[in-house]
């Protein structure tokens, strides 16, 4: 029963990443932004758990629903915020500007969570949970709840995108943002969706590794975002199902290294390396592909 | 009436001043061409009136009101818009979805049903492509999406840079059968071109822009006839 371990582990793992990996290639494909800050809103969900947790209340499961709204509502309106405040005066600047700022905004977050929360990693209460025997092999309930409901956002949002007005105005607006603004499509507010679409998610990503492992720390979103920064490229950057793609392979692999155990304390430089290759393969990840040359 | 007026435009890319305080106006039920050689400035005009260029100096008034510095999708809301150069359609949506993202302003959904049956009588070939995505469109028909596109948001003035670029004979006049389509079911028209003879032909007046400034104007019948516009634009 090894084998279905590692597929379960793997994606668990992968969905995880796509639940962060999501935020950051519809980030690209709209905002043309790599934001990197991305992952310190996860620790931004993580540390609001911790707070509504550790409320008197906390082992109750009523109030733990409480806490992850709470997370979401917190994370969405950050992502929205950090969008209007720190990004939106840059649109038209160049590239490199956007992405120093978008560093600064990272070391912003986790120095604030510093101040306030200290750099002690702290135990969260999340609900104990258990595990469910299938057959012979014994599940975590965290990881069938993870794998449903990313696997329900997944969906969800694909088909947002596809048959939403909103959705399609998202998709014209990454491909041709002069020609969306012609339809008569306010791009600053399709911006503001997608950064709102992408932290909520975050959000949920901080709540899937509480779940896993019920300690959050400063720099809690630094590893899941560079991973799943990793995934979306690997996937094809810009692309939504490149993104989820990208990370059920990613998670997949890191999976499998961990159950090599000579090879289990390589498994991010494995990862790393199999996006140089990949990149040096196809440039544009796996389903990621050339913009087509305008006439 | 003046439905459009441009007044003493200026635009400059970095040091270059690619409009040199241009004016020039669109009377309502009009069919005005704006005529130029490559790099005249045409398209440059076309943007910054659309609000996706900002003009340094001057200012662009619209039925009435100054629309100078508003943002594009504001003023596709008072009833412009354009076909742009090199047609620009959403390469991964199909024809259908790109012409509802042309009504991407209307709320009536039956009204946008009506609608796009009513573009697929005009161009029945995207009745047939309806569910092919729009990048795999021959150049023709998605200059035909792209004007269908526009016409989706019933604009009042309807600006088209170059729509015969890079057809076949045949599809230019069809092109331009269209455009006298369009203008017969009363909307106004700008057209930018570099086929002097059939956009003059249709037109009621035109502008020659040259190096970034306007160079001749007149209606469509004395700038065919000129000899310095027949010796530039018409081969002869
Ligand atoms: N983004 C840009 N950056 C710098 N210069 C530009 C830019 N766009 C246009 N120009 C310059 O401005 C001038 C006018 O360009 P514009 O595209 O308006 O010409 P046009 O009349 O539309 O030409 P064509 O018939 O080839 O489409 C040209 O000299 C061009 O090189
Ligand atoms: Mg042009």
């Amino acid at each position: 029963m090894e084998f279905i371990n590692t597929l379960v582990n793997g994606l668990n793992i992968g969905v995880i990443y796509a639940m962060i990996a999501l935020g950051y290639t519809m980030v690209y494909g709209i905002a043309k932004m790599l934001n990197f800050a991305h992952g310190d809103i996860i620790m931004v969900g993580g540390y609001t758990i911790y707070v509504f947790c550790a409320m008197k209340a906390a082992s109750s499961p009523a109030f733990f629903f409480v806490a992850i709204a709470m997370a979401v509502i917190v994370c969405t309106l950050l992502g929205v915020i950090v969008e209007k405040v720190a990004y939106k005066p840059l649109r038209g600047a160049s590239p490199l500007a956007v992405l120093i700022t978008a560093i600064g905004v990272s070391y912003l977050l986790q120095s604030l969570s510093q101040i306030i929360f200290k750099s002690a990693t702290k135990f969260v209460s999340v609900p104990e949970l258990g595990k469910v025997s299938i057959g012979a092999v014994s599940i975590k309930v965290s990881t069938i709840i993870t794998l449903v409901v990313s696997i329900a956002v997944m969906i969800s949002l694909s088909l947002f995108v596809k048959y939403s007005k909103t959705g399609r105005a998202m998709i014209a607006v990454s491909e041709d943002r002069g020609a969306a603004q012609l339809m008569g499509i306010n791009v600053n507010s399709i911006i503001t969706i997608t950064f709102a679409i992408g932290s909520a998610l975050a959000a949920l990503a901080g709540l899937f590794y509480l779940l896993q492992s019920p300690y959050i720390y400063n720099t809690f979103g630094a590893m899941p975002g560079i991973k799943a920064f990793t995934a979306a490229v690997i996937g094809g950057i810009g692309s939504i199902p490149g993104a989820m793609l990208g990370s059920i392979v990613l998670g997949m692999i890191e999976s499998i290294c961990d159950s090599i155990a000579p090879i289990a304390p390589y498994k991010d430089a494995i990862e790393f390396s199999i996006l140089i290759i990949i990149l040096l393969v196809r440039p544009t990840g796996i389903l990621g592909k050339k913009r087509r040359e305008k006439v | 009436m003046t439905l459009l007026k441009v007044e003493n435009l200026e635009v400059y890319y970095g040091v270059i001043r690619a409009l040199k305080g241009i004016s020039f106006e669109v009377g309502e039920g009009e069919i005005v061409t704006l005529l130029g050689a490559n790099g005249a400035g045409k398209t440059t005009t076309m943007q910054s009136i659309m609000g996706l260029i900002h003009a340094r100096s001057g200012s662009v008034t619209y039925d009435g009101k100054n629309i100078t510095g508003l943002p594009s999708h504001k003023i596709v809301r008072m009833g412009m818009t354009q076909v742009p150069e090199g047609r620009r359609v959403f390469s991964e949506l199909t024809v259908y979805e790109n012409l509802l993202m042309g009504a991407y302003i209307e709320k009536d959904k039956a009204k946008i049903r009506h609608d796009i049956e009513e573009i697929y009588s005009v161009f029945p070939r995207l009745d047939e492509r309806k569910n092919q995505v729009a990048g795999t469109l021959s150049g023709g028909e998605q200059q035909m999406l792209a004007m269908g596109r526009a016409m989706m948001s019933h604009p009042k003035l309807l600006m088209l840079d170059e729509p015969s670029m890079g057809l076949s004979p045949l599809l230019v006049d069809q092109v331009f059968d269209i455009i006298k389509h369009f203008h017969s079911t009363g909307t106004t028209i700008l057209l930018v071109e570099q086929n002097a003879s059939k956009s003059l032909a249709i037109s009621d007046r035109a502008y020659v822009l040259e190096n970034g400034a306007i160079a001749y104007s007149g209606t469509g019948k004395e700038l065919s006839e000129s000899d310095d516009i027949k010796k530039a634009y018409l081969g002869g």
